[in-house]
C-alpha cells in the first residue's frame, strides 16, 4: 500500500531540503517529496499520516552496534537488537564482527544477512572482521566477506596491535573499496585500565586508561592511512587529542572518517564515583575538556557521524565488582533523544547537522543505498517529535546497561519505516 | 552526635566532625585494655561477620578482637573454604549472611569499589576492611588516632607517607583523614607509583626522600607490594631501597622527635630496617593496639551509639 505522510517538517540532508511538505511512498521506494495534491497513486487510496509538528527524516543509520548473536543470545539477538533499534527511530545498524564465533568468514556473514532476514525488522549490515579470530595477525578474505555482503571492516573491540597488519590490512580493504573501521587503542598503554586516567581513578583507586592510549593509536593509523590511501574510518572517538589529529589529518586530505558516541559528548568520568558499572564502557568517559573537543569537532565537521556503540550486557554480568564487569552500554534507544537533547537544544547543532551525522553522511561514508529521501531510493524513514519529553525507565533491547536510566530526555521517534513498511508507531512494534 | 551513614566505606566520605566522633569514642574503648577484663557488654546480641577475599593477620584479628571486647558474636569467612570457591558472587555471599541476620559485614577485598557493590545490596552495616586500591578507613583512623596520641594534634603536622601510592589504599584514607583534620601531608616515592593528579587531594608529592624528611613530624612507611611489581613499574628492590629505605640515617633528616609508622605488614630490609622499626620513635605496635580502640568505636558508632559510651 502506499504511505502518504503530510504537514511534517521534511529534512533531507542530502538534497538540502528543510521545510514542510510531504513525502509519498510507493511499495519500498520514495516516490515523491513535495505539495502532494497533483500526484497519481496507483489506483488505491495512500494511507495518510498527519506529520503536523513532527520532523520528518531519511532512517536513521547506526554505524556502530553488537547484536551479540552469535554467542550471547543471553545479551542480545538480532530479532530484539533490531527491535530496539525500530523503537529508537533507527532503520539500519551496522553490527560488529565481534561474535562468538567471530563474523571473519562467508559463512558466520550468511548467517548474519538469514537471521536478519528472518528475525531482524530493521536493515542490517554486518561488519566483517579484519583479521581471523580477532587476533590482529592474519588477514581475513576480505575479498569474500564483501561478496557475502559486508560493508566494512573491523576488529571492535580490539585494536591491530601490529602495524605492519595494520598497513596490509588498509591497502587489500582498498582494493574492494571497503572502508577500515578502527577501535583506535593502544593496548599496552591502557594496562587492564577499567575507566578513565584522571584525579577520579586516582581517588577511587581503579586502573586508568591513559587518554594517549587512544591517541596514539589515532596517529598511527592516520599515517597507515596516509601510505596506503586506505580510507580509514576510526569508531567512537573519546579524546581531544583524537579530534585534533583528525582535524588536521583531514585538513591534509587523508582518507579518514570518524564518529562520536552520545556517551562521550554528555557524560564524564565523574559518573564512576559509586563504581556503577553502567558507567563502564571502553573508550571510557573522559573528562569535561575532552567533552567541549568533541562537541567542538561535531560542530565544525571533525566528528562525521554519531553512533550508539550499542554493547549489551546482562544485569548478571554487570551488577559485580567494577574491575570484574564488562565494558559496554546499550545506546539504539537513546541515541536520537541524547543527540537532540544535548546537541540540538542547546543549539551546539542545528537539527540538519545533527541529521546529517545520523544519516546522510554514514550514507555516503559506507556507499549506502539508505540514508536520503531522494525519490526512488529506498523508503525507509524516521519521523521525530522533537519537543517530547520522557524518563528514561526501560528498553526494549534485552539488556538494560544504560547510564541513562532515570535521565529525563527530549526528542523521540514516533514513527519507523523502513523498506516503505511501518514497522514502530508511537514505541509499538507492529510487525510482532 | 552521630554517624550519618549506615556504612563506613571509605574516610573521603566522612566529615571532619565524623572523624574526630570517632577518635574520642576510641579512647575510653583504649582505656578498657588495661584493665583486668577488658570487656563491655555494649554490643551483646549483635553479630559482626568478617569477610575476607584477602590475607590478612592484624587487621582480621583486630576486628575480631575489637567485636569480641564488645560482647558481639563473630564469624570468619575467608575465600578459601567457602562459597566463594565454587565462584559465588559477592553479592551473594552477601544476601547470604543478611539472611542469615548479620548486623555487620566487615569486608577486606581485592578489588577497590568492592565494598561500595556490597553496601548497595545489603541492609546490614558494611565496614571496608580495606579495597583494592582504594581506601582503608579503619587504618587511616587508627594512624590518625597515634599520631594525636603521641602529638596532641594533628593540625599543622607535617605527615610524610613514603612508598608504592598509586596502590595503596593506606595512603588515600591517610590523606583524606590528615588534609580534613589540617595535617601537612607529603607523599614521596617513586614517580611510577605516584598516582595522577594525587596533589588535587590536598597532598605534596616529593620524588626525593631527603627533602621529603625535612621537618617531618610523622613518617608513614608503605609496604611495598612485591605481588604488584610484575607491572615494571621498578627496575629493581634494590634500587627502591636505595632511594627510598628508610635508614637511621636518613632517619636524622626528619625532627629529632619524629614517630614513625608502618602499617604491616613489613619487608625488613627494603622499604625499611629493623634498627628504625623497632627503634625508640617506631610507634608500630602501639599503631596495632590502638587498631582494636578505633574499630571498636567504629562498630558502637555505626550501631547507633552516641559519642562517649561511658556516659
Amino acid at each position: 500500500m502506499d504511505i502518504l505522510i503530510k504537514n511534517g517538517r521534511v529534512i533531507d540532508p542530502v538534497n538540502k531540503i528543510d521545510r514542510v511538505t510531504g513525502v509519498l511512498i510507493s511499495e519500498d521506494r520514495i516516490v515523491k517529496i513535495g505539495n502532494l495534491s497533483e500526484v497519481k497513486t496507483s489506483g488505491e487510496k495512500p494511507k495518510i499520516i498527519d506529520a503536523k509538528n513532527k520532523v520528518v527524516i531519511p532512517g536513521i543509520i547506526d554505524i556502530h552496534t553488537h547484536l551479540r548473536e552469535p554467542g550471547h543470545e543471553e545479551e542480545e539477538t538480532i530479532a530484539t537488537g533490531t527491535r530496539s533499534a525500530a523503537v529508537g527511530g533507527v532503520t539500519s545498524i551496522f553490527c560488529m564482527p565481534n561474535t562468538h564465533p567471530v563474523i571473519d568468514n562467508q559463512t558466520a556473514v550468511e548467517f548474519i544477512l538469514l537471521k536478519a532476514k528472518n528475525e531482524g525488522i530493521v536493515n542490517v549490515f554486518p561488519v566483517g572482521a579484519i583479521t581471523k579470530g580477532l587476533s590482529g595477525e592474519d588477514l581475513t578474505e576480505i575479498g569474500e566477506l564483501k561478496k557475502a555482503g559486508v560493508v566494512s571492516i573491523s576488529d571492535d573491540g580490539n585494536p591491530v596491535m601490529d602495524a605492519l597488519v595494520m598497513r596490509r590490512a588498509l591497502e587489500y580493504a582498498k582494493m574492494f573499496d571497503l572502508s577500515v573501521i578502527a577501535h583506535c587503542e593502544d593496548k599496552n598503554l591502557s594496562e587492564d585500565g577499567v575507566m578513565n586516567e584522571s584525579y577520579t581513578s586516582t581517588l577511587l583507586g581503579l586502573r586508568g586508561i591513559p587518554n594517549e592510549s587512544e591517541d596514539v593509536m589515532v596517529a598511527r593509523d592516520i599515517i597507515l592511512s596516509a601510505l596506503t590511501g586506505g580510507h580509514l574510518h576510526i569508531a567512537h572517538v573519546s579524546t581531544k587529542g583524537s579530534v585534533e589529529l583528525i582535524r588536521q589529518a583531514k585538513r591534509n586530505k587523508i582518507p579518514v572518517s570518524c564518529e562520536a558516541c552520545p556517551h562521550h559528548f554528555t557524560l564524564t568520568d565523574e559518573m564512576v564515583k559509586t563504581y556503577d558499572t553502567n558507567t563502564k564502557v571502553n573508550p571510557p568517559l573522559r573528562t569535561e575538556e575532552d567533552v567541549r573537543e568533541i562537541i567542538k569537532g561535531l560542530q565544525d565537521g571533525t566528528i562525521d557521524c554519531i553512533a550508539s556503540d550499542h554493547a549489551p550486557h546482562t544485569e548478571e554480568e554487570k551488577n559485580k565488582e567494577y574491575d570484574l564487569a564488562p565494558f559496554g552500554i546499550v545506546g539504539l534507544e537513546t541515541l536520537l533523544p541524547l543527540t537532540i537533547t544535548y546537541l540540538v537544544k542547546t543549539k551546539k547543532l542545528s537539527l540538519m547537522a545533527a541529521i546529517t551525522k545520523l544519516t546522510s553522511n554514514p550514507k555516503k561514508i559506507f556507499k549506502l543505498d539508505s540514508g536520503t529521501l531522494t525519490p526512488g531510493s529506498k523508503a525507509d524513514i524516521t519521523i521525530i517529535d522533537i519537543n517530547v519529553e520522557r524518563v528514561i525507565k526501560d528498553f526494549v533491547s534485552k539488556s538494560k546497561n544504560s547510564p541513562f536510566l532515570g535521565k529525563k530526555l527530549q526528542g523521540f521517534a514516533v514513527m519507523t519505516i523502513v523498506n516503505g513498511k511501518i514497522i514502530m508507531d508511537n514505541g509499538k512494534i507492529l510487525s510482532d | 552526635m552521630r554517624l550519618k551513614n549506615k556504612d563506613l566505606l571509605g574516610l573521603e566520605y566522612l566529615s571532619k566532625e565524623e572523624i574526630e566522633l570517632i577518635l574520642k569514642t576510641a579512647v575510653p574503648f583504649k582505656e578498657l585494655f588495661t584493665r583486668s577484663i577488658k570487656k563491655v557488654p555494649t554490643l551483646r546480641g549483635k553479630t559482626v561477620v568478617l569477610l575476607f577475599y584477602e590475607p590478612s593477620t592484624r587487621t582480621r584479628i583486630s576486628f575480631e578482637l575489637a567485636a569480641k571486647r564488645l560482647s558481639a558474636d563473630t564469624v570468619n569467612i575467608s575465600a578459601s573454604g567457602s562459597s566463594v570457591e565454587k565462584g559465588e558472587s559477592l553479592i551473594d555471599t552477601g544476601k547470604t549472611l543478611e539472611a542469615m541476620k548479620a548486623d555487620f559485614v566487615v569486608i577486606r577485598h581485592s578489588m577497590s569499589g568492592a565494598s561500595h557493590v556490597l553496601a548497595r545490596n545489603i541492609n546490614p552495616s558494611v565496614i571496608n576492611a580495606g579495597d583494592g586500591s582504594h581506601e582503608h578507613p579503619t587504618q587511616g583512623l587508627l594512624d590518625i588516632f597515634t599520631i594525636n596520641e603521641k602529638k596532641g594534634t594533628v593540625k599543622g603536622l607535617k605527615v610524610v607517607i613514603i612508598g608504592d601510592i598509586a596502590h595503596s589504599r593506606v595512603a588515600r584514607s591517610n590523606i583524606w583523614g590528615l588534609t580534613k583534620l589540617g595535617a601537612e601531608v607529603v607523599v614521596c616515592g617513586p614517580s611510577t607509583l605516584i598516582p595522577r593528579d594525587i596533589e588535587k587531594t590536598g597532598a605534596k608529592v616529593c620524588y626525593n626522600l631527603d627533602f621529603a624528611l625535612k621537618n617531618a613530624d610523622v613518617v608513614n612507611v608503605l609496604r611495598i607490594q612485591l605481588e604488584r611489581q610484575k607491572t615494571k613499574r621498578l627496575p629493581s628492590l634494590r634500587e627502591y631501597n636505595l632511594l627510598f629505605g628508610m635508614t637511621k640515617e636518613k632517619l636524622k633528616l626528619a625532627k629529632p622527635d619524629v614517630i614513625i609508622m608502618h602499617p604491616g605488614p613489613m619487608n625488613r630490609g627494603i622499604e625499611i630496617t629493623s634498627n628504625v622499626a623497632d627503634g625508640a620513635q617506631s610507634v608500630i605496635d602501639e599503631q596495632v593496639t590502638n587498631g582494636i580502640a578505633v574499630r571498636m568505636a567504629v562498630l558502637y558508632l555505626l550501631a547507633g551509639g552516641k559519642s562517649s559510651p561511658e556516659s
